[in-house]
């Protein structure tokens, strides 16, 4: 055997075992389209890009650690780092910061989401909770597991931040909904929550329901709220088939589309690319979609299953959401298009999740034994 | 987490095979879920981005493609000799904008500690403020002066958003001196803009001031140019980020008049601060070489708006500063009238110039028996043509006048352009009144009467001319009969460094004299009237002329434009009656310069009239010509 050089040698052996290559080189694909797409979006603001690259790197480098640690230990610990997240997200109300939401908290050195935690530590709870009882999980453990999900999404939803909450409580439901739960029950626990949607109506904060009465009718207040809508949808539709070619997205350029590097950055990638470049991207993440799916279908475990799946079909939320909001099929909901966007610790819990994902895909040979 | 859940564990078997079956069959539904999500996205991706492109695309142009509109500079107007008397100067103009503001309020109530804000300027603030983008800036003040500016300059740093912007006005440099003639610029207004086509309104656009009366307004178009374009960038705000396509705007070209700026200082000056009128022609080519109307207005203040104030005020000086007596200006002509009226007698053949007329003092009609008088009590006894004008011995153009009757009385003096406007390059000339039975008949509604002829004689009665009228006449007593329309345009220039080119004039029409040993004759007459030792200008201005000087003078009273009421001059206030009037050029032997002068107020012809005549006339013959003698305006051609 023709020995390899020595890092290289290392390299494989971190990669080749924990990795899921396809699922990696899908990732990466889609981090550095969004770095390219940002360097346009932001008119050349190195600083930007940069800060955001080295964000994918810790990304990275947290999805390099979670794929060492197997699901196992990972299972064990999980009661006790849900507690612990949602520990943190009640400390946010009492000495937390941010502009239009307090959702953040000092660390000193580092600005903390505690909502993002919850993305990964409440699908953790809620297969947690169903792993223990047979599936498909009986009422008693569906009423435990909405708990588990109500709880911190109601948290994360007053402070006000109606995008995470939302993909909060999905991760929880997905787990629900991988875990077998009957279609019957589905369908009641959708009703029960329609009806109750007029009193989560009252809570909501006027500038949310501003965005969902603009949703419905954006030409009605052209400069105002309905603004984003019609200057994203300005921004995709004359993207045509092809694009406007990359840095040639008059619309993000000349400011019309606000938020053009962070929840509206798609909208600058389908000025720039047009048609062609968006059913590239979209394809993209079906394929992570199905491959996480794929890997979670073959992990070892109930738990690690339910987890990997709910992860992947959370992924596919942000870019539903995020896709819809661009082109005017949902509301605008701060919810970003993932590894795309700029900023947030969203793309540090996205790869994290990843890392699980990976994880599962190093120890799934295990299940056997 | 209760105990008893706990214990469930062990309740049912687990059955690892189907929990993983679940899962799979849960992923399946995942995955369908997903591609039928994606799929939707991508559905509607491809509707916006493919059915939707061209709505979009256009709609993506129009945010950011703004067509801006650059106004052309004004042109530029310069005398004979290329002398500017309307200039394009820089000012300076306070401008606010409102978004770089706090608070609106509390900076205009600061600025006015600094620069004088009067009630319009607020006004006119407020009203532009909400009609502004708030990065737009608005002005405050439309002119600072060099204290406001240097105060301003000092206090700056309490006005942020607060800035001095550069910009070309219009500045008259010789003030009041060209009011008359240039006019002045004013503000375009609504009705300003009611008045254009579409074409025009666009051509319009981002000028603020357009020509609103003499030169000025009659000339607009050249002066205007050709606004250009350009096509820019604009961001989400509607800030101009960069120019794609640029027309540049065609400045407006510059004209050169026939005016002659240091003879229109020279009538000015000759008028001694009396009110009155003058016109200057060169008789052989119909140039209007200066063009005076006393008391004049300042111009300049009309550029940026005159205030409510001074306006009433000039409207209210008696002395009427903003009528333009030279062109609208109607006047009873008097005497002045009597060469023409004793060429037409030579002319038709009623007459020959050594024939003499008896003059008794009075002169009456067979069978009626009111008398017409001469003004020397007693009369001259008997004259020619040449002592009856000589000493306007208006028994001689009595009975001439009724000789010639109305009909050709009227027919002949129309060849002289009475009773139709000369055809000048400003807006606004009056007509003035030819009498004849059609008028009379039209206007007031009556037959003609005999008596009527015999004043019409005098250039009394009916008849009202401009000053204007009555030098186009003289010029062509001057010239030898060739009417050349008068005109003040001289030259025109496109560009500052496109060469000058004279207007072509048409070619003038032929003599109305069939005899020129007729017009010698009375030319002879008014000659006399300086020189001749009977003159009745003789002893004013006769005595010391270095050159020969053909006149003559006339009393007037003045007579209302619309001539309607027939006005007793016994009743009039002092101040609207004797209008001296002297009508002169000279060389007489070789004409350069024809002048009409009309002195308000002044008493009698000879002596209120033609002194101011004469210096007109001395500032011009004797000018200085230069060291080749060369008496050649600007640009003309060799």
């Amino acid at each position: 055997m023709n020995p390899l050089p020595g890092l290289q040698r290392f390299a494989l052996r971190l990669l080749r075992p924990r990795m899921d290559v396809p699922l990696l080189l899908a990732i990466l694909l889609v981090i550095t389209v969004g770095l390219l797409t940002l360097a346009s979006a932001s008119g050349g603001n190195e600083r930007l890009v940069v800060s955001q690259a080295l964000r994918m790197g810790m990304g990275l480098a947290a999805m390099l650690v979670l794929s060492r640690i197997p699901p196992g230990q990972l299972r064990l610990w999980t009661p006790w780092l849900f507690v612990a997240s949602l520990v943190v997200l009640m400390l946010v109300p009492v000495i937390g910061t941010g502009r239009s939401a307090r959702s953040w908290l000092n660390l000193g050195f580092f600005y903390l989401q505690p909502g993002e935690l919850l993305k990964l530590t409440l699908p953790m709870m809620v297969a947690w909770v169903l792993h223990r009882e047979l599936l498909p999980p009986r009422w008693r453990t569906l009423f435990l597991a909405g708990t588990v999900i109500a709880v911190p999404t109601g948290l994360i939803a007053i402070q006000p931040d109606l995008g995470t909450a939302m993909l909060v409580a999905a991760s929880g439901a997905f787990v629900v909904f991988l875990g077998g739960i009957g279609w019957w029950r589905i369908v009641a626990i959708l009703g029960m929550a329609a009806a109750v949607a007029p009193i989560g109506w009252q809570f909501l904060r006027e500038y949310h329901r501003d965005r969902l009465r603009m949703f419905l009718n954006p030409e009605a207040d052209p400069l105002g709220a309905g603004w984003n809508i019609i200057q994203s949808k300005i921004a995709v539709g004359s993207g045509g088939l092809f694009g406007k070619g990359w840095g040639q997205g008059s619309q993000s350029r000349l400011e019309f589309l606000p938020e053009h590097t962070t929840d509206f950055v798609f909208a600058v990638f389908s000025e720039e690319f047009g048609l062609l470049g968006v059913l590239l991207m979209l394809s993209l993440y079906l394929f992570i979609v199905g491959r996480s799916l794929w890997i979670a279908a073959n992990a070892r475990d109930t738990w690690a299953r339910l987890l990997g799946g709910a992860l992947a079909l959370t992924f596919l939320v942000y870019v539903v959401v995020n896709g819809g909001m661009i082109c005017g099929l949902l509301p605008v909901i701060g919810v970003p298009m993932p590894l795309m966007s700029y900023g947030g610790t969203s793309a540090v819990t996205l790869l994290a999740g990843f890392g699980i994902v990976m994880s599962l895909h190093a120890h799934r040979k295990m299940m056997g034994s | 987490m209760s105990p008893r859940l706990f214990q469930r564990r062990g309740t049912r078997l687990r059955d690892a095979p189907a929990e993983a079956e679940i899962f799979r069959r849960r992923a399946v539904w995942g995955f369908l879920i997903a591609m039928l999500l994606l799929g939707t996205l991508g559905l509607r991706f491809a509707w916006l981005q493919v059915s939707q492109y061209e709505v979009y695309q256009t709609r993506s142009e129009s945010n950011r493609i703004r067509l801006r509109s650059i106004p052309p500079s004004r042109g530029l107007v310069y005398d004979r000799n290329g002398r500017l008397l309307a200039d394009n100067v820089p000012a300076y103009r306070l401008e606010l904008i409102p978004e770089q503001v706090d608070d609106i309020d509390a900076t205009i109530a600061g600025l006015s500690d600094v620069v004088s804000l009067d009630e319009e300027d607020l006004r006119r603030f407020r009203a532009t403020l909400k009609s502004k983008r708030r990065f737009q800036s608005v002005p405050i003040k439309l002119r600072l002066n060099e204290s406001e500016m240097a105060s301003f300059a000092v206090n700056r740093y309490r006005f942020p958003g607060v800035e001095v912007v550069p910009y070309l006005t219009r500045r008259y440099p010789y003030g009041e001196l060209f009011a008359h003639v240039i006019g002045y610029v004013g503000r375009l207004d609504e009705s300003d803009l009611a008045a254009m086509s579409e074409q025009d309104i666009a051509e319009y656009d981002g000028t603020t001031h357009i020509g609103k009366s003499g030169i000025e307004k009659h000339y607009e178009k050249e002066l205007h140019g050709q606004v250009g374009f350009e096509r820019v960038e604009i961001n989400a705000e509607g800030r101009v980020l960069r120019v794609i396509e640029r027309q540049p705007a065609i400045p407006g070209r510059d004209l050169f008049l026939s005016i002659d700026a240091d003879l229109q200082a020279a009538v000015e000056a000759a008028f001694e601060g009396q009110p009155g009128a003058a016109v200057a022609v060169d008789p052989r080519d119909g140039e209007v070489l200066a063009l005076v109307s006393l008391p004049s207005y300042d111009p300049n203040d009309f550029v940026y708006g005159i205030s409510q104030r001074d306006y009433s005020r000039l409207l209210a000086n008696p002395g009427r500063p903003l009528f333009n007596r030279a062109l609208s200006g109607g006047y009873e002509p008097g005497s002045t009238l009597k060469p023409f009226i004793g060429l037409a007698g030579l002319e038709l053949g009623l007459r020959r110039p050594e024939q003499t007329v008896l003059s008794t003092g009075a002169f009456k009609l067979p069978n009626q028996d009111r008398e017409y008088r001469d003004w020397r009590p007693g009369g001259h006894g008997r004259v020619d043509l040449k002592e009856a004008l000589a000493q306007s011995v208006n028994t001689y153009f009595y009975g001439l006048a009724v000789d010639l009757g109305i009909d050709r009385l009227s027919e002949y003096m129309a060849q002289f352009g009475f009773g139709a406007p000369s055809g000048i390059d400003l807006d606004g000339e009056a007509t003035g009144i030819l009498p004849s039975r059609e008028w009379k008949s039209a206007n007031r509604n009556q037959p003609w009467f005999p008596g009527e002829t015999v004043i019409a004689g005098i250039g009394q009665g009916f008849w009202v001319v401009t000053p204007l009228q009555l030098a186009e006449g003289l010029s062509m007593l001057a010239n030898g009969g060739v009417r050349y329309p008068l005109h003040l345009l001289h030259a025109i220039r496109d560009g500052y460094d496109a060469p000058v080119s004279v207007l072509a004039m048409p070619p003038p029409p032929p003599s109305v004299v069939r005899d020129p040993s007729n017009l010698a004759a009375v030319r002879e007459g008014m000659i006399a009237v300086v020189h001749g030792a009977t003159g009745s200008a003789h002893r004013v201005i006769g005595l010391d002329a270095p050159y020969t000087i053909a006149g003559k003078s006339g009393t007037a009273q003045r007579v209302s434009r619309r001539g309607e009421e027939s006005i007793r001059v016994n009743d009039l206030p002092f101040e609207l009656r004797h209008r001296a009037l002297f009508v002169a050029y000279a060389p007489a032997e070789k004409p350069e310069i024809a002048v009409v002068v009309v002195v308000e107020h002044g008493g009698s012809g000879s002596l209120a009239a033609a002194p101011v005549a004469r210096r007109i006339l001395d500032a011009w013959v004797l000018r200085d010509r230069g060291d080749d003698g060369a008496d050649e305006p600007l640009g003309a051609t060799p």
